[in-house]
């Protein structure tokens, strides 16, 4: 009836941060990440525990075995025990992932930030520093900082970590300018905040939505780059049980011995698919647009 | 220009549709957009539906097309065509039909250009397809057309993007494109709402110029009574998902009979109005239209509902009843058949 | 469009000259030169020392380093990319076929990626929401999170081995195919997702319902109206992806034994061999700044909105 129109619904003042995560809590591609992630984690946490058999012991005389009772994701070429050497490799992941993203999101978003918030001078310098370094394809960028450091699972990390910041720095600095010119922006800053305030309480904030999906996306790149490198031979080496390091030796026996090259590798494509979901569903629910 | 008069209103109705009903949405909270409009148009005649924002007009307009798509679907109802079933067209009808028979031309003339294509081609594109003309006659063919709705310096304009056009210069090609293969019945749906107030004016001239030389009926879709006033022969009034008016534009301009169509008129600011006057607006919103309430769907908004203290208009939803040969009234606060006011 | 090509073609000048600087200046950072690296242990103190000296007197390795610059300037302008310590040839020589190789592995992965990214984005777009939009979305997820080298050996497994369709190791033209492939189908998976986000999005827009309204058939829309639309923003992703498609072939290259530049790459940096390392970069990054101004150029051609004089 004409009445029933005029009621209006009572509106809960709900903290916009528990608004979010109800609205990840909700979304399967965030749960279904986030539980990969989580096992991940428990797995790297507690892999002394729960690994049967010490990843570096050598034992010749059972090598290349099938999956068995024994050991149930068989042996690799010098008869190490693959599950192990799988549930300890998510610590050489997780560490890969964290170290690349510190490095690459620390420094790009206070370049980003510099640039974006700064002068147009410190903008248009930086800018220009980044886009030569752009010039390089990410690929190039790394092998250039392995080959002047050396291959080691710390340059490596290094050297993707160091390929990633022009992207994190073009992104923020996009999103800062952007953000500068919207209209709460200027209102505050009528109302007479200093430029660090409005830059830490109003900016900041707000940039943190984008940031935090381009991390989502770009940290299972970095890995996957990680990996390759040491599949390669320019970064971990073996016999650290790096899921790409795995892969150096494992490939030469490749016919007879298909699970000591299937086992590092899903573990590595399981892991990167279920943080690319996990990013899917941040999208989801952060960036208003999609 | 000459023009030709409108044809009499005998005669079998290029368009007729009957009860038609259009929904967006499932379950509970399905919108009904279109509820139950009858509506008809004579070759050769030139319509306005007039109505607020929400009122059901763009859509009635897209559902003569067959352009709802999901979630929207027409749910019932007949849309005849010249004696053909419009709503049971196979698609390769559909198709045939569409640009041919019957043309349409949107509020944003820009966005309905494809950008990345040189005017010259979209325009002949309809020549080349339906007329199976070459190339270079489409294009001739599209050159003419171009300047026949004033485009100046055709040939050249020909090769520009829709960037580099004006509103108006926009405008003027879609309703050249929408002309080209002579349609039965163009639909405009508010054709002038995002031009400059001069460059309303030239395009609906224009429309209804090349309408009457080419014998084609126009239904023009406006919220704006002054568009109206230039060009209609007969004018209906829409609220709500349904026709609540429907008359010869002298009556519908100077002494309606329906509250809303009053209301419109009243709300007009008008040349000669004193400076201190202020603006008469029609009080309350439009109703939500997921909801279905019985009774007339303007009685909460109605003054003369309320001064006659009618409940009827709570109750029971009027029919749309014809008051006189040519001119139908939904209303039951209405006082008569011969329009005395209150 | 000719004085746009130019003006980009000048502006390239700057950048290849920094691009230059910094491979040369990659030496000046590594710790111990190549040639200490053969000599260290080989042989005696005295005579290491010599041979080191020696062999940096014949690479310039003793001039200071803006001097060291302008040689190897002056030797780029003669083609002369140095000579590989390791290898004790020309670099160039080494370099050229390996070259082609590389380009005519990255041309056709990028056919593989194209055909099959584009056919299946635009598929999944044109029937949104079914089985087929997801099957395809899940696929596109599959092959961004799929590492390049593991899907390589999987297709070396189930071609060679399981499915027997192509030998171990494939001779003449079949050998293309495996890598091609491998790399071909994980680019298409990022391809795929942008030609369908993009082709969604045109669909959406007015032009084409007013197409639509004409009594455009939906095969003439999809193809016709909205694809050359959609287009313009998956070749900013291609361009965008050449990166990738780069680095993805480096690896496939020495998967599948490809010789290519990327095997040498890899071989050259495990070796210490600076000549070599940084001519590869040089050659690298030049031709990867190439294809982007083609990309470009083309984007420009294609899309008529862009400004050509800035």
């Amino acid at each position: 009836m004409s009445e029933a129109l005029l009621e209006e619904p009572v509106f809960e003042a709900v903290p916009r941060w528990r608004q979010l995560l109800g609205r990840l809590l909700r979304n399967r591609s965030a749960v279904a990440g986030s539980t990969v992630l989580l096992i991940l984690v428990l797995l790297a946490a507690f892999a002394p525990l729960i690994a049967p058999y010490d990843p570096f012991k050598i034992n010749p005389a059972q090598r290349l075995m099938p999956p068995g009772a024994l050991h149930w994701l068989g042996t690799d070429e010098v008869g190490r025990d693959l599950l192990s050497r799988i549930i300890h490799g998510t610590r050489y992941f997780l560490l890969i992932c964290a170290v690349t993203a510190s490095i690459s999101a620390s420094i790009g978003t206070v370049l980003g930030l510099i640039a974006g918030a700064g002068s147009s001078l410190t903008d248009g310098i930086i800018m220009r520093m980044i886009d030569i370094l752009l010039a390089f394809p990410y690929i190039l960028m790394v092998l250039v900082v392995v080959a002047i450091l050396g291959p080691s699972l710390w340059t490596g990390m290094a050297a993707v970590g160091i390929a990633g910041i022009p992207g994190y720095a073009r992104l923020v600095r996009s999103a800062v300018l952007t953000i500068k010119a919207e209209d709460y922006v200027v209102s505050v800053r009528a109302l007479g905040a200093s430029e660090a305030e409005i830059l830490f309480r109003t900016v900041l904030p707000n940039v943190l939505s984008p940031l935090i999906v381009y991390l989502s996306f770009a940290t299972p790149l970095a890995a996957l780059l990680a990996s390759a490198l040491s599949f390669a031979g320019l970064g971990t080496q073996p016999p650290a049980p790096e899921w790409g390091a795995m892969l150096v030796n494992s490939r030469t026996y490749l016919f007879s011995a298909w699970w000591a090259v299937a086992a590092p590798g899903t573990a590595l494509f399981i892991s990167i698919f279920g943080m690319n979901i996990l990013g899917n569903g941040l999208r989801d629910v952060l960036d208003p647009r999609s | 220009m000459t023009t030709i008069l409108p044809s009499p209103r005998h005669g079998p109705p290029l368009l007729e549709i009957r009860d038609l009903r259009t929904q967006f949405g499932f379950g509970p909270g399905t919108v009904n957009a279109v509820q139950g409009v009858d509506l008809r148009i004579a070759p050769g005649e030139i319509v306005g539906l007039v109505g607020e924002s929400g009122s059901g007009k763009s859509v009635l307009a897209l559902s003569i097309l067959r352009l709802i798509q999901t979630p929207g679907r027409i749910a019932g109802g007949q849309i005849l065509f010249d004696g053909r079933d419009v709503l049971a067209m196979s698609a390769r009808d559909l198709g045939r039909w569409r640009g041919r028979d019957i043309g349409i031309i949107f509020q944003q003339p820009q966005g309905c250009l494809n950008p990345v294509r040189r005017i010259g081609w979209q325009v002949a594109e309809p020549l080349r397809q339906q007329e199976r003309l070459t190339r270079r006659a489409a294009w001739d063919g599209a050159v003419s057309l171009l300047r026949s709705v004033g485009i100046p310096a055709p040939e050249e304009k020909a090769l520009a993007y829709p960037h580099q056009l004006s509103g108006g210069q926009a405008q003027r090609v879609m309703i050249a494109i929408a002309l080209a293969l002579r349609p039965r019945l163009l639909i405009a749906d508010e054709p002038t709402t995002a031009l400059d107030v001069t460059i309303q004016a030239q395009i609906l001239e224009l429309l209804r110029d090349s309408c009457r030389h080419a014998g084609t009926s126009l239904l023009l879709v406006t919220h704006d009574l002054g568009v109206v006033a230039r060009l209609a022969d007969r004018v209906a009034v829409m609220y709500a998902g349904r026709i609540v008016e429907d008359g010869p534009v002298a009556t519908m301009l100077d002494d309606p009979g329906h509250p809303y169509a009053r209301g419109l008129l009243r709300a007009a600011p008008r040349l000669g109005q004193s400076g201190g006057e202020r603006l008469q607006d029609i009080p309350g919103g439009i109703p939500d239209l997921s909801r279905a309430a019985p009774g007339c769907a303007f009685a909460p908004r109605c003054g003369r509902r309320a001064s006659l203290a009618l409940a009827r208009c709570l109750e029971e939803m009027p029919p749309l009843a014809t008051v006189r040969p040519d001119h139908r009234l939904r209303c039951w606060a209405a006082p008569d058949a011969t329009g005395a006011r209150s | 469009m000719g004085r746009y090509v130019l003006k980009r073609l000048l502006l390239l000048v700057p950048v290849v000259i920094g691009i230059m600087l910094i491979t040369f200046l990659m030496k000046a950072l590594i710790p111990t030169d190549a040639a200490t690296a053969i000599y260290q242990g080989q042989l005696s103190e005295q005579d290491a020392a010599q041979a080191i000296a020696a062999l940096r007197a014949k690479y310039h390795l003793d001039l200071p380093w803006y001097e060291q610059f302008l040689l190897y300037v002056g030797d780029l302008a003669h083609g002369d990319l140095g000579e590989s310590i390791r290898l004790r040839k020309p670099v160039i020589d080494e370099i050229g076929y390996r070259y082609v190789n590389t380009i005519l592995l990255t041309g056709a992965a990028l056919a593989i990626a194209l055909v099959v990214g584009l056919a299946t984005g635009i598929l999944a777009a044109a029937r949104r929401n079914t089985w087929l939009d997801v099957t395809a979305t899940t696929i596109g997820l599959f092959g961004i999170s799929m590492p390049a080298f593991f899907f390589g050996l999987l297709l070396i497994l189930l071609c060679s081995v399981w499915l027997r369709i192509l030998p171990v190791v494939p001779h003449g033209p079949l050998a293309i195919v495996l890598p091609a492939v491998a790399l071909g189908l994980i680019e298409a998976a990022p391809l795929s997702r942008v030609a369908r986000s993009s082709m969604i999005d045109v669909l959406r827009r007015d032009y084409i319902q007013a197409a639509r309204a004409r009594g455009a058939s939906e095969i003439a829309l999809i193809l016709c109206h909205a694809l050359p639309n959609a287009l313009i923003v998956v070749l900013t992703v291609v361009g965008l992806q050449i990166g990738n498609l780069l680095g993805g072939a480096f690896i496939v290259e020495t998967i599948f034994s490809w010789h290519g530049i990327g095997e040498l790459a890899v071989n050259a940096i495990q070796w210490r061999d600076f000549a070599l390392t940084q001519a590869i970069i040089l050659i690298s990054a030049v031709t990867y700044l190439v294809i982007n101004l083609v990309a470009d150029i083309l984007y420009a051609w294609l899309d008529p909105r862009v400004e050509l004089v800035s």
